[in-house]
């Protein structure tokens, strides 16, 4: 089983990084967790520039000149959660929907027709309202129209994942949301979602039902992203040696502003999320690396080719959103207002194609 | 010429239409590197769809398509995407890659024999991509295996031939073509394939992410001939002590 390192002693590693240690992480081949933490350490800070191009160069080769699209589709609001920082939680007074498997595909049908052939499924928490066999359903009706179809719901258990899997569901994302423990039991209030340990184990149980790959993260902004970083690494490492037939992917979203009064409780820049995304490149040259339409257009543009390798696109986080654009209850504002094409046009322009299909339904059995 | 299940080639250098900055590059690299088989991957092109990106920008008489399996973990989902590829006017051709663990992208020998030998039944041309493995390279032949693609390191990886011994072997013992695949980062590196025999080489990632696609692709091409000639027309042995071009062996001694 995973564990995490308590986040003091996690610390301890990167304190004492010195500009030597970071300069020997750059120019070591491959990197252990002690590189990481150099990378990741205030020293490292000075080297920015060399991180963009060690983390740019190792992109390049491993995934090419291409950046992978997506759109996400929400499918529900409801939550049993109470978690302090999310638009979703229990007791914030949201207007509440989960679409039907008939509303739901209506979207699905207007991001196809977008262009859109990878899609996200997300829902909040509330399996009363979103559960297993709603999933199926979905995930059966669009897969003849759908290259791929990832999740991102509630954590389920294995023989569930299998399940979902069958329907046509091949990648799960499930956010750690943070590491640190102490900071998770005091911004998740009340709900399911309390139990650290069963979401830590989750990404293990969805390798382990056969998923095509899982996506890990951290939401940046409850505790230190530097620590943050490390565990990311610690998990990455630990998946790779024991589920060496699952992909893996690593998604860093920055607290956005949403419903509640919540104030992220550490300030993560643009600069700091940089570093945070060069350094789990450089530590790991083939996971998959998410920017999402949390961040602004400015700089998802301008961190094309240095280290992500997909996109979402003319995303609209609440359920219903893409057919009624006057639809409220959204997770959270998003900060790349672009449309798709928008999008992929400015792509092109940074001399990078974006690939909206690279994936296919007939990988597995109907 | 380089004959592949009854196929003349001209050029050994096979091309590939992965990781480019847009289609038009990729065409344009293509078109330099005078290739005339293509690689595709099934799983990034839409065969229903004329206007698919990959596929409406090259000629079909001047290519020949050689759609590939990658993503496949074993040989159940390879035979499924090869039937379906097939189906949807694909035609008989097979790059055959089962590669269950993402990260390296490393051939599974058991899953590719099984797969190669259930798709030859049905009347595939395979070319499986494999392992350097010279006994793997005889079975694949055995199955049916049109020809073999040994890697020379580790797909995307550009260090080149890493596999050399065993690539020597598989040379020596094949009795189908062998397309060194995989690995091949700089036209030296595919010469150096050539020099040693190979039939043919694939080259992808080396060209598409270069500075200057087209440019690589034509020194691609120049390398692979300028291989082939050498190895034609016969390279002097190596040897380790030094070797003087005029001989001044002291034979005068000699009435």
């Amino acid at each position: 089983m995973f564990t995490i390192p308590d986040f003091a002693d996690l610390q301890l590693l990167i304190k004492g990084c010195s500009a030597a240690d970071v300069e020997q992480a750059l120019h070591n081949e491959k990197s252990d967790i002690h590189d990481l933490a150099a990378l990741l350490s205030p020293a490292a800070e000075a080297f920015l520039p060399q991180l963009a191009a060690r983390s740019a160069a190792i992109t390049v080769r491993r995934f090419g000149r291409t950046i992978q699209i997506y759109a996400p589709l929400y499918l529900s609001s409801f939550c049993t959660n109470r978690c302090a920082y999310c638009g979703f939680s229990a007791e914030n007074k949201i207007e509440r929907r989960v679409l039907s498997i008939d509303e739901a595909m209506h979207e699905a049908e207007i991001l196809h027709s977008r262009g859109f052939e990878h899609i996200l499924l997300v829902s909040g928490e509330a399996p009363g309202k979103l559960g297993v066999e709603y999933l199926e359903e979905i995930a059966s009706k669009l897969r003849p129209r759908f290259a791929a179809i990832s999740i991102e719901v509630q954590p389920l258990d294995e023989d569930e994942y299998a399940r979902l899997f069958k329907a046509g569901i091949t990648s799960v994302a499930v956010y750690q949301e943070t590491y640190d423990r102490k900071i998770y039991d005091q911004v998740h209030l009340s709900g399911k979602k309390c139990d650290f340990d069963y979401r830590l184990a989750t990404p293990s149980r969805v390798a382990a039902a056969g998923m095509r790959e899982v996506g890990i993260g951290a939401l940046l902004g409850l505790s230190d992203w530097r620590l943050e970083g490390l565990a990311l690494g610690l998990h990455l490492a630990w998946l790779r040696k024991h589920y060496w037939r699952t992909a893996l992917t690593v998604s860093f979203p920055r607290l956005r502003p949403a419903e509640g009064d919540f104030q992220p409780l550490v300030k993560v820049g643009e600069a700091q999320l940089s570093q945070l995304i060069f350094a789990l490149r450089i530590f790991d040259p083939d996971v998959g690396l998410l920017l999402s339409t949390r961040e602004e257009a400015r700089y998802r543009d301008g961190m094309i080719g240095l280290g992500p390798t997909r996109y979402s696109a003319g995303s609209c986080t609440a359920p219903g959103g893409y057919g009624d654009a006057e639809i409220s209850g959204e997770q959270f504002s998003v900060g790349d207002h672009r449309s798709m094409q928008e999008v992929c046009s400015d792509i092109c322009h940074k001399g990078y194609d974006p690939v909206r299909k690279d994936w296919d339904a007939t990988f597995q059995e109907n | 010429m380089l004959t592949i299940a009854g196929r003349t080639f001209r050029s050994r250098l096979f091309g590939g239409t992965g990781k480019f900055s847009s289609s038009r590059v990729m065409k344009e690299a293509l078109d330099a590197s005078g290739c005339e088989m293509v690689t595709v991957a099934l799983r990034r092109i839409d065969l229903d769809n004329p206007e698919d990106d990959i596929m409406s920008v090259l000629d079909r008489k001047k290519y020949l398509f050689l759609p590939n399996t990658s993503g496949a973990r074993d040989a159940d989902e390879a035979i499924r995407l090869a039937r379906l590829a097939r189906a949807s006017g694909g035609g008989d051709w097979l790059k055959l890659e089962v590669t269950p663990d993402p990260r390296t992208l490393l051939p599974d020998p058991v899953e590719t024999l099984k797969a190669t030998e259930i798709l030859v039944k049905e009347g595939f041309i395979v070319l499986p991509y494999m392992n350097a493995d010279p006994i793997l390279a005889l079975r694949l032949q055995d199955a049916g295996a049109a020809a073999v693609m040994p890697l020379g390191s580790p797909i995307g990886t550009n260090q080149g031939i890493m596999t050399a011994f065993q690539i020597e072997i598989i040379i020596n013992q094949a009795r189908v073509p062998v397309v060194v695949d995989a690995g091949l980062g700089a036209p030296s590196h595919a010469a150096q394939a050539m020099e040693m025999g190979a039939d043919a080489v694939l080259v992808n990632t080396a060209i598409a992410v270069a500075g200057d696609p087209v440019r690589i692709a034509r020194a691609f091409a120049m390398a692979v001939e300028a291989g082939r000639d050498a190895f034609e027309a016969g390279l002097g042995e190596k040897r380790v002590d030094a070797s003087a071009s005029s001989p001044e062996t002291g034979l005068d001694f000699l009435r």
